[in-house]
């Protein structure tokens, strides 16, 4: 990674993105769910949803480090099958969350986020063997190491990477914003 | 001191794994090989990096390469590191003399008393096709690696 790392696959449709098409700034991020940094930068990111309001489109790519998190495929594909129910945001938000819970009782309770955020559990258990899920998660994270991330949580403000605490995020926006 | 630049014959080596087995470069020779030195075990930067290799271990194989880490710890810290953090490659301990293979790459900072942050990418004729220093508290990611053992293809 350098700091003229840019984004190689573009934000398309098919990304879940909130926030409008044609918005000035696009904050992307590459996260991995059980990753107590992206823990940390979930209520940040939506500081800044609110702070930036029209201005930002929030983008979120999987990330998922497998060895060092058991639980965060898991996650991931338990928010992608969700998608399939229009429900990605509500899962990701519940998720994230109950990260630190989750992350200490287990796979269980981790499941238990598909009644709380009310999809219904055979669907979603059927959907999770769909062999898209997990190409799709492959393909996130094969893209953003492409593109220079090299740990979680990975930012990418307008397609350039971003390097520094996420802390730091608002003013880079900011200056992006009044470019 | 400056690494060794592409198209500089890999100087060959032997070191002990983690596993107490000895690896020798010529070991590999017919595949690529990716060399990992890096300053520490446990130290965070380093985790980050290995693990992103870690995750892409089928990638690199695709790529008919072999990931080996290597710095100064001794191999039963190593064996702890990698029974904690699941790596599925082996890290090398250029333990005695200290240095000793980091420093034939140019690859040792003598100050610090530990390797750099230094990439190599050796094809499978023992030759160095690509080599990358990072800043020691910059993991430099997989993308230069990636795209490297690409262009061999």
């Amino acid at each position: 990674m350098n700091d003229i790392s840019r984004l190689t696959v573009p934000v398309r449709p098919e990304d879940h993105a909130q926030g409008a098409d044609d918005a000035i700034l696009t904050l992307v991020e590459y996260g991995d769910y059980q990753c107590p940094y992206c823990g940390a930068a979930y209520p940040l990111v939506k500081k800044l949803q609110h702070q930036f309001g029209r201005d930002l489109r929030f983008v979120f790519r999987n990330f998922p480090l497998t060895q060092v998190h058991p639980l965060a495929q898991m996650a991931a594909e338990l928010a992608e099958a969700a998608a399939l129910q229009g429900k990605f945001w509500p899962m990701h938000d519940w998720i994230f969350e109950n990260q630190p819970r989750w992350t200490r009782a287990g796979a269980e309770e981790l499941l238990s986020g598909i009644t709380a955020v009310g999809l219904d559990t055979a669907a979603l258990e059927q959907a999770l063997k769909l062999p898209q899920i997990d190409q799709r998660i492959r393909a996130d994270f094969k893209g953003g190491v492409r593109s220079g991330v090299n740990g979680t949580p990975g930012f990418f403000v307008n397609g350039r990477i971003f390097q520094g605490p996420p802390a730091a995020l608002a003013q880079v926006l900011e200056r992006e914003r009044t470019r | 001191m400056a690494i060794l630049e592409p198209g500089t014959a890999a100087p060959a080596f032997t070191l002990q794994r983690e596993s107490g087995e000895r690896v020798a470069l010529a070991d590999h020779r017919g595949r690529n090989v990716v060399l990992v030195f890096y300053p520490f075990d446990w130290s965070p930067v380093c985790g980050d990096q290995l693990a992103l290799y870690n995750e892409l271990l089928d990638e690199f194989d695709a790529l008919s390469a072999q990931v080996i880490g290597i710095s100064v710890d001794s191999i039963w810290c190593h064996a702890a590191f990698v029974r904690d953090r699941k790596y599925r490659f082996p890290l090398l301990s250029d333990f005695e003399p200290k240095g000793e293979v980091s420093r034939l790459y140019g690859a040792y900072d003598s100050h610090e008393g530990c390797s750099e942050r230094a990439l190599f990418v050796v094809d499978a004729a023992g030759v160095i096709r690509w080599s990358f220093l990072s800043p020691m508290d910059t993991n430099p990611g997989a993308d230069g690696i990636l795209n490297a053992l690409e262009a061999l293809r």
